[in-house]
């Protein structure tokens, strides 16, 4: 299984069905079908005819979805777009009036930049991968095995973790702020940093994670997000002695 | 120490390391010894190893000196060691590690945004290659975290330094060519 099926839903994905397989890793994403359609037929990027472009596009979408593949939002989003675009497309200019003077926005525009964007950093990749096929022609000496640092400690309990959490939220409260953002606090984009924090440091301290919370909210899913990770045995906690600070490790190398 | 004494010891420093050699390990070495003439040496022995054509090439990588065999005889040596290319990295994670590359420190959002689509998963492969780190969090609403390339990503791509990368203005050019 490689990484490329963010677009997709997991399990399909991992059904591993090669025909589908294939013509996914074409069109990762809603951009990349966008790329193609207009490749396909040498359209101008500057001049894409919208309804067209907009009736293909659905059409894939339609036999994606004929293939029983789930598809992420920004698919349905892009289409959204499309619509929106076309539709303004088809409203007559504003006469050119007293108030503004300026060209009429075409509503493409933003979309064009978007792709070209998106082109340019396909470019680039390419060139990674060439980059990457030369480097995998080259042998060096393998790096010297380290031994890995030894692990005696006490694993800590429920109630080490909320007596931690208690000295967080208790110091989080002694510092005055005055911002205040009514906004979505997601435990699965804490669960996803966690991650990637463990896997960029080998273990770190409980008030690691709770260091740049920008509210109590953000304190409450980070703690609920690290109590999912426990519960599903992804992290490891303990403490070298009762009473201090509580270590977080990731519990072994991830198959994903 | 003489230049023709010091050298041959660099060569086999650079030899045993298992990582890029960088001017400034070389300096604990010699504490005596100048940068300058440090450099001057490196310079001589990569040119005078280079221009011998053997099996072996010295190559400036991660601000370092690395000693690897020539790419060109890479079939002999496969067919030797029996072994076959390594696992690629996918394209949907060559295209996540470019807009990291050109755009860090960067967040999964902006990255969300270039892209068109989620890669999350793509950033997970990448970190978990050691390719990017985590190098901050963002000083806006929700503290994102910041993703930038790591030292692991120049060995990878064999670069001596960022700088060695093509402008983003090169792949505008060839963006509008290709379109």
């Amino acid at each position: 299984m490689t990484n490329g099926d963010d677009g997709l839903d997991e399990q399909q994905a991992e059904s591993g069905e090669n025909a589908i397989r294939i013509r996914l890793d074409c069109f990762e994403g809603p951009l990349d079908l966008l790329l193609h359609l207009i490749k396909k037929d040498e359209l101008d990027i500057w001049n894409i005819p919208v309804a067209r472009v907009t009736e293909q596009y659905l059409e894939y979408l339609q036999l994606m979805r004929d293939l029983n593949i789930n598809l992420a939002g920004e698919w349905l989003v892009m289409a959204a777009t499309l619509i929106y675009i076309k539709s303004q497309m088809l409203l007559p200019p504003e006469p050119a009036g007293a108030e503004d003077q300026a060209e009429p926005d075409d509503p493409r525009t933003e979309l064009v930049y978007q792709l070209l964007e998106h082109q340019k950093f396909k470019n680039a990749a390419q060139m990674l991968y060439t980059r990457e096929e030369v480097e995998n022609s080259v042998w060096s000496r393998p790096p010297a095995e380290t031994l890995e640092e030894g692990r005696e400690a006490v694993s800590a309990t429920l109630f080490d973790l909320l007596r931690a959490f208690h000295e967080v939220v208790k110091r989080f409260e002694e510092q005055s702020r005055m911002e205040m953002y009514p906004e979505e606090v997601s435990i699965e984009q804490k669960i996803e940093d966690i991650r990637h924090l463990l896997l960029v440091h080998n273990g770190l301290f409980f008030s690691h994670f709770f260091r740049d919370a920008a509210s109590k909210q953000h304190l409450i899913a980070t703690f609920l997000a690290l109590l999912e990770l426990v519960r599903t045995g992804e992290i490891l906690i303990f403490q070298k002695l009762a009473f201090e600070d509580i270590r977080i490790t990731r519990s072994g190398p991830r198959t994903a | 120490m003489n230049i023709e004494d010091i050298q041959p010891i660099l060569e086999a420093i650079i030899y045993v390391a298992d990582e890029p050699v960088r001017a400034e390990q070389l300096k604990e070495v010699f504490p005596e010894e100048s940068y300058d003439k440090l450099e001057t040496v490196l310079q001589n022995l990569v040119e005078e190893f280079n221009s011998r054509r053997g099996g072996m090439m010295i190559r400036e990588i991660a601000g370092g000196y690395r000693m690897t065999t020539r790419p060109e005889y890479h079939e002999e040596i496969r067919a030797y060691l029996k072994s076959k290319p390594g696992a690629r990295l996918s394209m949907a994670a060559l295209e996540t590690l470019a807009v990291v590359a050109y755009r860090q420190p960067v967040t999964l959002a902006e990255i969300l945004a270039i892209r068109g689509k989620k890669s999350t998963t793509a950033l997970r492969t990448l970190l978990e290659k050691k390719l990017i780190t985590i190098v901050g969090r963002k000083p806006a609403v929700g503290r994102p975290i910041l993703y930038g390339t790591s030292k692991e990503f120049l060995i990878h791509f064999g670069l001596k330094d960022l700088a060695e990368l093509p402008t983003l203005e090169e792949f505008a050019q060839m963006a509008g060519d290709t379109l």
